[in-house]
């Protein structure tokens, strides 16, 4: 080190012991501190996750201690509001079920091309311009994507098919697509494009068109960042509440047919928590029973999930 | 060279040749007037400091330059022979030309598919379907790829599974699988230990014998080894193109002798 270099600046021999060791410890209560702000940050939401699995699993075993477990599987009536109660969880999930196939049929094809049109064809200027419309169709409040379904979709259905009921599975599910084709596109298209040019580059070196390349190579490639946007695309729909409670009726009705109206797991939630039902009666008792049936769905897909990014890790 | 059943012809083929060619990244002037003959059934090394533009002459022969915005070409061309086909004119299908002219780089990039399905890409997107032919052209490839004892048992196995030197050799047999009139070869072994590395040599030795092998490399000695003849190239320019033998025995400019004799570079 050159004499000028410590005329300027005291260089960190010259420090006293003392000081050295201050920096040190201060620097060192800075570092926990931070830790344990972050610890609790991670902690809080294992925590709420702990409780609302707690609560979900205590009221849900008070409930099927009035209900066994067979009649809220197998039965196929769901009428805990009436005198001459059913609890068929079936009714709800064919609901659920049905709207989020339809949904899924629009948003996981439309999701997917559209990703591979921004990651492989789109110019820079046009996925400049794509990408903050798709954020905002994604930012849009379901409330509203849930009167659009019924004062706009509906309406233009019944012109092609007149026998469809103003509230309808179909509606709500087409709609709740549109909502989650940005949710399916912008994680599917991150995944392609973090797919290293190389490959790419070895595709069109075999002579290759683009579209062989973004279907064969870069596809393939991004197989587990797909499929965790397919999955959460999944629960999106298996946990989307306000378009169906508005668009698709409220009536519990085991059907898989989507030109009927339904209930949904969701739907049937917000109808009983905004009721004015007693707590502790069983009619109540029963969104716990849902609510726990709709947490083991979305937990199944994010194993399903899990397992497909283990098994589909990124090769490259 | 042995002797063969068939006379090797004293004056060698043109297979291609690069006439005042000039390359830019957007401003930035890669190759200026780069001239050079490519030899049929030969391998030419292309040789120079780092930055000197050997892979951008290399990416002009099968015009990977059009992948990226901004790149242009200018000046004469490369023209392939026998049928006189400037693969740089404006009409000519950057694809076709891709067909005819195969490429491995310089980091083994097998796809995430099966070691068969690698091999079977360049087939499969040219439309062959016949699961015969394929299984035919597949074993052709890999046999000459001189991987095919390796993997003949498990070609349903990702590519990605196979060691370094067998991904790079699984790259040669996928350019090899459609008959390529030429080979691109961006410094195959840079990522290789020195056995890979041998493996490799000797395997671009033997293809000569069929196809037409242009190579970059940065390792001199292999340059010596392998190629007949040797382009050096400086800041974009073609400096000097010989015999190899001629070249790194008695190169006729001083830059070159410079540069082989480890005097700079
Ligand atoms: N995409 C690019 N955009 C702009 N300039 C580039 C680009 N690629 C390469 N260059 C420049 O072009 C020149 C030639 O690069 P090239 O990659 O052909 O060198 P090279 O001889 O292959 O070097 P190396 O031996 O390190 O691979 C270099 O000055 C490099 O900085
Ligand atoms: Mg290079």
């Amino acid at each position: 080190m050159s004499n000028t270099l410590s005329l300027s600046e005291p260089s960190v021999a010259d420090l006293s012991v003392s000081d050295r060791l201050r920096k040190k410890a201060s620097r060192h209560m800075k570092e926990r501190v931070i830790e344990s702000l972050l610890f609790l940050a991670a902690a809080m939401s294992v925590l709420t996750t702990i409780g609302i699995i707690y609560i979900l699993v205590k009221e849900s075993y008070v409930f099927f201690q009035m209900v066994p477990l067979s009649d809220f599987l197998f039965d196929t009536q769901w009428t805990p509001l009436f005198d001459d109660a059913h609890y068929g969880i079936m009714v709800l999930l064919s609901g659920t079920i049905t709207s989020s196939v339809v949904a899924l049929l629009v948003a996981l094809p439309l999701g997917t091309i559209i990703a591979i049109y921004l990651s492989e064809f789109a110019g820079f200027k046009t996925r400049e311009i794509a990408k903050p419309f798709l954020e905002l169709l994604g930012g849009v409040p379901t409330i509203v994507y849930g009167y659009f379904a019924l004062t706009f979709v509906a309406p233009l259905l019944q012109k092609i098919y007149p026998d469809l009921p103003g509230f309808s599975l179909l509606s709500a599910g087409l709609v709740m697509g549109i909502m989650i084709i940005p949710y399916v596109s912008s994680l599917s298209e991150d995944a392609m494009r973090a797919v290293p040019m190389s490959l790419r580059e070895g595709s069109y070196a075999m002579g290759a068109t683009r579209l062989q390349t973004a279907l064969r190579v870069v596809m393939p490639a991004a197989t587990s960042g797909i499929a965790s946007a397919y999955i959460l695309g999944i629960s999106r729909a298996v946990g989307e509440t306000m378009i169906l409670a508005v668009a698709a009726g409220m009536q519990p009705n085991l059907t898989f047919n989507p030109l009927e109206s339904g209930a949904t797991i969701t739907s049937y939630i917000v109808q009983v928590a905004l009721g004015d039902l007693p707590h502790g009666s069983i009619g109540y008792q029963t969104i716990f029973a849902a609510g726990l049936t709709l947490l083991l769905i979305t937990l199944a897909f994010n194993l399903l999930g899990f397992w497909l990014r283990k098994k589909y890790r990124e090769v490259y | 060279m042995d002797a063969n059943v068939t006379p090797v012809p004293v004056t060698p083929t043109l297979k291609a040749d690069v006439r005042d060619l000039d390359f830019y990244y957007g401003s930035f002037h890669a190759l200026k007037k780069v001239t050079m003959p490519v030899y049929e059934r030969k391998a030419t090394a292309l040789i120079g400091p780092s930055g000197c533009g050997k892979s951008t002459l290399l990416r002009c022969f099968n015009r990977m330059h059009d992948l990226y915005p901004g790149n242009r070409y200018e000046g004469g061309g490369i023209v392939l022979h026998p049928d006189n086909t400037n693969l740089l004119a404006h009409g000519v299908d950057p694809i076709e030309v891709r067909m005819r002219i195969s490429m491995v780089f310089q980091k083994p990039n097998p796809f995430p598919k099966s070691i068969f399905e690698n091999v079977a890409y360049s087939l499969r997107v040219r439309g062959l379907r016949n699961k015969s032919e394929l299984d035919d052209r597949v074993e052709a490839a890999l046999k000459g790829a001189a991987l095919w004892k390796e993997v003949s048992g498990r070609l349903s196995e990702l590519g990605a599974n196979l060691s370094g030197g067998q991904q790079q050799r699984l790259c040669i047999a996928r350019a090899l699988a459609s008959d390529p009139e030429l080979i691109l070869f961006d410094e195959p072994t840079s990522a290789l230990d020195p056995i890979a590395t041998a493996s490799i040599e000797e395997l671009i030795t033997e293809l000569k014998e069929k196809v037409t092998i242009l190579i970059v490399t940065h390792n001199m000695q292999q340059a010596a080894r392998i190629s007949d003849y040797t382009a050096y190239m400086y800041l974009g320019e073609m400096i000097e193109f010989g015999i190899t033998d001629q070249l790194f025995i008695k190169p006729q400019k001083k830059q070159t002798e410079d540069y082989i004799t480890g005097r700079f570079g």
